[in-house]
């Protein structure tokens, strides 16, 4: 994606000299399977644009809401970043915990079975975690709510009123922070497990206690690694669909406000809700904001990857 | 400063197997101490033992007793983080870290010691440390790059300079030229002169020549079979060592009998 990635070194001997059959096969496959992952993108690209220019060109009263296509697709926009945004920022810290509490403080009996529970949360299917998020999660959270909007009204982000549901956007938040924990955490532990023992060795032996020994040798290594999960999770939760269509109660507008009942949809979450209702140009705005998350999900990848390229020579790879 | 180091009836466990038996010997300072001794004979082993790494690997252990100028390392109350600040260490293969520039890996083990410096001294302690470790004039333009970068030696000597720059009592050095070519070797070898002055300072090498050329003191090892534990053969003046050896398995070892 970015242009930063070095090629890597040609082998000795290939060009001119005899190339045997097998290093011809696995080339060939390789590279094929490097031409087929650019054909599919290209092939999903090309699919939303096409179907997305209709409402592209469309006069703005026919698209859904009679504002024009920008304000049809702003409100979801937002609602899809929010919702991300709020996953991320919780899940995050906590499964960085998690990864180095599984790596370097549980007893290994522990470690693993609590790795292997980790795990498992990602195998749940979105539905459940919908189900878990409206009927479970939401109405413990309502006490919650009222309490933030009474001490912490004067913060924006809690102005309420304060949802008597609790089918806010910060519950959508929680419940798409549950969801990518697996994710994030799992490649933190790989790669909080791959920093050699030289390092830390290097940081116990100058004096470090556990923690600073994680925060010189540990924490650096894995930053990367790190950051590359928590762009995989921003992916799902940017296009979860299910839970946030379940769990996220949809009327209004930008807010904010992140405990009331009136909250905008999510993309996803939009498209899955209205498709069935939906016919001419109705779908091709749909798709056309199915072509803004494409473009949001590139776009945050792309970010993620200059993030860890910018340090590049720091990263230990070397 | 440098410090005595006296270890007494010392035995390292790895779990419940015994890797070094036995263990009595008295580290002079200001002085290099030499440790030879075929592979797996328990040197490295009790080099680690010194300042408490030996117990970072699972089931790692020790019995006896090790003393530094009075104070017990292995007491009820000391603290392991305590010992290997007074004790540095530097490693088989060199380990700057690698996410952190030259200045900071010199830096690292001050920001340790949470003592507040002002960056002018600390810009200071960084070109001492350098300098000591016969790296600054290679260096100095380029202090703010990975350390990762440098040549092997330059590593090895950014890692000595590393360990030198908290003021230890006693430098541990775990075959540090090992991975060196000669050249580098050298220069490890003259900076190790020139730290003696101000540190006590253990050796553990495979090169006998290395021995016999930089140490006062060496201590030979030795294991009477596999899955036996490794012992103390003999401690002696090096040029005792090398010319006149007590033990038979020494004369042997250094002859090139075997080993």
């Amino acid at each position: 994606m970015s242009s930063t990635r070095t090629t890597p070194p040609s082998p000795a001997g290939t060009g001119r000299s005899v190339r045997r059959p097998g290093d011809r096969v696995f080339a060939g496959t390789a590279k094929g399977a490097g031409i087929l992952i650019l054909v599919i993108l290209a092939g999903v690209a090309a699919f939303l644009v096409v179907e997305a220019v209709p409402a592209l060109t469309a006069p703005a009263e026919d698209i859904p809401g009679g504002g024009g296509l920008a304000s049809y697709i702003a409100p979801l926009v937002f609602g899809t970043l929010l919702a991300a945004v709020i996953a991320l920022l919780v899940a995050t810290p906590l499964a960085v915990a998690i990864s180095l509490f599984i790596g370097y403080y549980a007893p290994r009996r522990i470690a693993q079975g609590l790795g292997y529970l980790v795990d498992l949360l990602a195998a749940i299917p979105s539905i459940v975690y919908g189900f878990w998020g409206i009927f479970w999660l939401a109405p413990k959270l309502v006490p919650f709510y009222q309490w933030l909007e009474r001490d912490l009204g004067f913060i924006p982000l809690f102005a309420g009123p304060a949802s008597t549901t609790g089918r806010t956007m910060l519950t959508t938040g929680l419940v798409l922070a549950v969801m990518i924990l697996p994710i994030i955490s799992a490649i933190s532990r790989e790669v909080f497990l791959q920093v050699p023992s030289l390092h830390r060795e290097a940081a116990l032996a100058l004096g470090a206690t556990r923690w600073e020994m994680i925060r010189m040798a540990v924490l650096p290594y894995g930053r990367s690694g790190v950051i590359g999960g928590a762009m995989l999770g921003l992916g799902r939760a940017l296009g979860e669909t299910m839970a946030v269509a379940i769990v996220l109660s949809v009327s209004g507008g930008i807010t904010f406000n992140l405990i009331s009942s009136g909250n905008p949809s999510t993309i996803a979450a939009n498209i899955a809700l209205e498709f069935p209702e939906s016919s001419g140009i109705d779908i091709n705005t749909l798709i056309a904001s199915g072509l803004a998350l494409f473009v949001i999900t590139l776009a945050v990848n792309m970010l993620a990857r200059a993030i860890v390229n910018r340090r590049a020579d720091f990263s230990g790879a070397n | 400063m440098a410090k005595r180091i006296d270890v007494s009836d010392l035995n390292i466990y790895y779990g419940n197997f015994l890797a070094v038996e036995n263990v009595n010997v008295s580290i002079e300072p200001r002085s290099i101490t030499a440790l030879i001794g075929p592979s797996g004979c328990g040197k490295s082993t009790f080099l680690r033992s010194i300042n408490r790494m030996h117990e970072v690997i699972p089931g790692g252990r020790v019995e006896g007793k090790i003393v530094m100028d009075g104070q017990d390392l292995y007491g009820a109350d000391v603290d392991p983080v305590d010992v290997r600040r007074q004790i540095g260490m530097v490693f088989q293969r060199p380990n700057p870290f690698p996410t952190m520039s030259i200045y900071e890996n010199v830096a690292a083990g001050i920001r340790l010691n949470n003592k507040r410096m002002r960056k002018s001294d600390l810009d200071d302690l960084v070109e001492r440390s350098l300098r000591g470790a016969n790296l600054w004039n290679e260096v100095k333009d380029r202090l703010n790059r990975p350390g990762a970068g440098l040549s092997g030696g330059q590593q090895q000597r950014l890692c000595i300079a590393r360990a030198i720059a908290v003021e230890p009592d006693v430098l541990l050095m775990d075959e540090p030229a090992s991975a060196l070519d000669p050249i580098s070797t050298l220069a490890i070898e003259d900076l190790m002169a020139d730290l003696k002055e101000r540190f006590t300072i253990v050796i553990v090498t495979h090169n006998m020549q290395q021995a016999a050329r930089v140490s006062e003191q060496t201590g030979f090892f030795n294991l009477s079979g596999v899955g036996q534990p490794g012992r103390l053969i003999e401690f002696n003046p090096t040029e005792k060592i090398f010319s006149n050896p007590d033990q038979k398995a020494t004369e042997d070892y250094i002859s090139g009998r075997f080993g």
